[in-house]
């Protein structure tokens, strides 16, 4: 792309990055931060990994924003300050010192590196034995699987943690309903929710598929799944389930489990995590297939949080 | 047939099947505890040279697994330490401050992603595939703080995600400028430029604050004073670990030669204070938790203080097994205390070290638990503290370096100090003692001694057993490659 877009679109990101840092009101914070991460996905887009693009739009802007109003929404509730209280000047300019030398610091490593791919060149030749063209999802789900399998367990971790705050009789309960507190919004979000779900469900689904020769795969689709399911909660199209369905439970671990099967499996075809020959694509889609569906239902468990009371406490969000 | 990636997929399994069977998973561990200690003894007698590329993928792309030395030991002692907490918590459930329910249930899962992702990183020589068992670890670690405290848990979740991002900033910059991450293959390309100074910069500062060495240790003592006793055990005997280890594959086998002696005494310098501060501030304390997370704070400063012991050493073998077993020794000694502890206090009129009298009649074996891992965190003979800091000593006094034996010695008098006044309340009579609890019999059954009083026996048992581990911790040590220790010029 030309350089004068470019250098508009790093005009944007600091600029959005510098209102969302300053403006004292949260809700035109949170819009800033949503519009910076999708700048930032575009700037990504610029460099040419659409992967990473794609999950900092999903991930970045889409899921954290939906995490930050969902956050003003429960603070509101709790009748806190949700603007920012004042900053001393001093810490003002200290934090900007701080971060300005470590950035030209930062920015002199960088371009001390002479820049070149050399693992490019490794990875190449080793494609067509999986038999997707897509690097990154050989990258993730056969050169390193082993990361991205621990990774699985790591998301699955996280959302037992956030489930490990639940109150004590709140146990094994529901999350609270994310419903828009506004009627007029409850209305658009129910309606929208209802259309978007079965849209997401599509779009994940070719996401996955495209992901063994295109960019996308299991993370972005799951993301995308995931933000289906958060605004048809959010519009009250379907409900959060218990904590403890057999269902869920199974939803949750059916990617890692997977994963984990096929890895061991492999010991049988020579060692921990070996595909065996002529079947690695199928075995990676299979992985890729499970593993969108857990990573979808996990992201939108861990935004709606821990279960809580079915009583109506306003305070039980696992706070104080 | 190689089974390596057994000792991470099998725990990973129990995770599965503990979120799946709900509120009956605490059962597993009675599977779990000896299928992982039977995998960790046979990773100990493993032929030296064991690895495992996963996937069959070649380096510099692919993930190297090694049954090292460190791997070894740590692996055994996490798996008996894990082991003994796992029982132990099916007696003494860790149902936190209001008896939680989800607390209960989500403890399981957790102490099994903690198990996989302390194995998977003792083993990996894969500096990216340590980040991520280094964010197992932690997550876990932070949500058993939070079954404490949730304010302490929230900003040990700050600070170790600060930590995360500043070491995966130091991996990218190494990938970029190397096109490897693994350890192995950085020594033979590791050359002095200016990103592999940040990058090692930023990762020893992220490690720094995962091990929690002074200064970087003030997340530590609220966050493993505050957690139900088997979430402080789990977090000071395994969670600061795997810190430390991640150092050790970064500053003695992937960058000697780049790490200057002024760099490992700014390291040893640290471990010093860390020694100090922690055992004043333990000293200090009028809690019993706090004392023995601080003696954490202390404790973990030995490993550190190693540092330039060993680079310094012109045979470094012993100062190296001083410091691998300190470790060992550390995680045994600990895990029973915050076990023992946890039941003292069950028993206890309150929280406070005052409160402990009369539990020496009242609860014998737990109170000797405790004494034993005293023994043990002291360095007093036999145990394998004393052996560890042996070591350490004999190699400090070697090399003149006066400074860190005083520390040594100051350190082990100080840790008698605090925790001879933690044993000595126990054995004072009952504070405000009427007739009825004057003669009250033992207050807990032997059942629940016994997971704290194996612990701190294996402690002692280490003494006895010196030669054989130091032989095992000498597997694969870094400097038996083609790069050799000589830390001479500071960059």
């Amino acid at each position: 792309m030309s350089g004068a877009f470019d250098l508009i679109l790093c005009l944007m990101i600091l600029g959005t990055a510098g209102i969302a840092l300053f403006v004292r009101d949260a809700l035109a914070a949170i819009a800033f931060f949503i519009a910076f991460g999708n700048l930032m996905g575009l700037a990504w887009l610029s460099l040419g990994a659409v992967n990473v693009a794609l999950a900092e739009i999903a991930i970045g802007a889409g899921v954290t924003g939906i995490l930050l109003i969902l956050a003003r929404a429960r603070l509101l509730a709790l009748g806190d300050p949700v603007h920012s209280g004042d900053t001393p000047t001093w810490l003002w300019l200290g934090a900007f010192a701080a971060c300005t030398s470590f950035a030209v610091l930062l920015a002199a490593t960088v371009l001390s590196i002479t820049p070149e791919s050399g693992l490019d060149r490794v990875v190449a030749p080793l494609m067509p034995g999986l038999g997707i063209e897509n690097r990154v999802t050989g990258v993730l789900l056969a050169f390193r699987a082993y990361d991205t399998l621990l990774e699985s367990f790591v998301l699955l971790g996280a959302l037992v943690a956030v489930w490990s705050l639940a109150p004590a009789r709140a146990w094994p309960g529901r999350p609270a309903e994310p419903r828009m507190a506004d009627g007029q919004m409850h209305q658009v979000a129910g309606a929208s929710g209802r259309v978007l779900l079965p849209v997401a469900l599509v779009m994940a689904a070719y996401l996955v598929w495209a992901g063994s020769d295109l960019p996308g795969g299991a993370f972005q689709a799951g993301t995308v799944l995931a933000g289906g399911l958060m605004l048809a909660a959010m519009g009250g199209a379907i409900g959060l389930p218990r904590s403890d369905r057999p269902l869920l439970r199974a939803a949750l671990v059916l990617g890692p489990l997977v994963f984990l099967a096929i890895g061991l499996g492999g010991i049988a075809a020579g060692g921990f995590l070996i595909y065996p020959k002529g079947l690695a694509k199928a075995l990676i889609v299979t992985i890729e297939y499970t593993l969108f569906l857990s990573i979808g239902v996990t992201l939108a468990l861990l935004v709606a949080g821990p279960p809580v009371a079915d009583s109506p406490v306003p305070d039980a969000g696992g706070n104080g | 047939m190689n089974l390596l990636g057994l000792l991470v997929a099998v725990p990973l399994g129990f995770m599965v099947a503990a979120l799946l069977l709900r509120g009956s998973g605490r059962w597993l561990i009675l599977a779990a505890a000896p299928v992982m200690a039977g995998l960790a003894l046979w990773l100990a007698l493993l032929p030296p040279g064991t690895t495992l590329l996963v996937g069959n993928w070649d380096l510099p792309l692919g993930i190297l697994l090694r049954a090292d030395g460190v791997a070894r030991l740590m692996v055994l002692a996490g798996a008996l330490v894990i082991g003994a907490i796992g029982l132990h918590a099916l007696v003494d459930p860790p149902g936190g401050k209001d008896g939680g329910a989800a607390t209960a249930e989500t403890f399981w899962p957790l102490l099994y992603l903690m198990w996989a992702g302390a194995n998977a990183g003792f083993l990996t020589t894969d500096l990216f595939n340590l980040y991520v068992t280094l964010e197992m670890v932690s997550l876990a670690a932070v949500a058993l703080a939070a079954m404490g405290s949730l304010a302490a848990a929230l900003r040990y979740f700050m600070i170790a995600m600060l930590g995360s991002l500043a070491y995966l900033l130091g991996v990218a910059l190494l990938v970029a400028n190397y096109n490897t991450v693994d350890v192995t293959l950085l020594a033979q390309v590791a050359r002095l430029d200016l990103a592999t100074v940040m990058a090692l910069g930023l990762m020893t500062a992220a490690l720094l604050i995962k091990a929690a060495l002074f200064p970087m240790h003030g997340w530590l003592p609220p966050a493993h004073a505050a957690a139900p006793a088997p979430a402080s055990a789990l977090l000071s005997a395994i969670a600061v670990k795997l810190g430390f280890v991640i150092l050790l594959r970064l500053w003695f086998e992937a960058f000697p030669a780049i790490t200057g002696s002024a760099a490992l005494h700014v390291l040893g310098g640290l471990g010093a204070a860390a020694v100090i501060y922690g055992s004043i501030q333990a000293m200090r304390q009028d809690r019993l938790k706090p004392l023995v997370a601080y003696s954490t704070v202390a404790q973990v400063g030995y490993l550190f203080l190693a540092f330039p012991l060993v680079a310094g050493a012109v045979e470094p073998s012993s100062a190296w097994a001083g410091m691998t077993l300190h470790g060992v020794a550390h995680m045994l000694a600990k895990a029973a205390m915050f076990l023992a502890a946890g039941l003292m206090l069950k028993a206890a009129a309150g929280d406070r070290i005052a409160d402990l009298g009369g539990l020496a009649q009242a609860m014998p074996l737990t109170v000797t638990a405790f004494g034993l891992a005293a023994v043990s965190l002291m360095g007093l003979p036999p145990s394998g503290g004393f052996t560890a800091k042996f070591l350490l000593l004999s190699a400090a006094i070697e090399q003149g370096a006066f400074l860190y034996a005083g520390v040594l010695v100051v350190g082990g008098l100080l840790a008698a100090v605090y925790l001879f006044r933690a044993l000595s309340a126990c054995f004072a009579p009952l504070a405000g003692a009427g007739p009825d609890t004057a003669s009250r019999g033992p207050v807990t059954g032997g059942v629940k001694a016994v997971a704290p009083l194996a612990l701190a026996g294996l402690a002692i048992v280490m003494g006895f057993a010196g030669t054989a581990l130091v032989d095992v911790s000498a597997i694969e040590v870094p400097w038996a490659t083609p790069t050799v220790i000589q830390p001479e010029v500071a960059p």
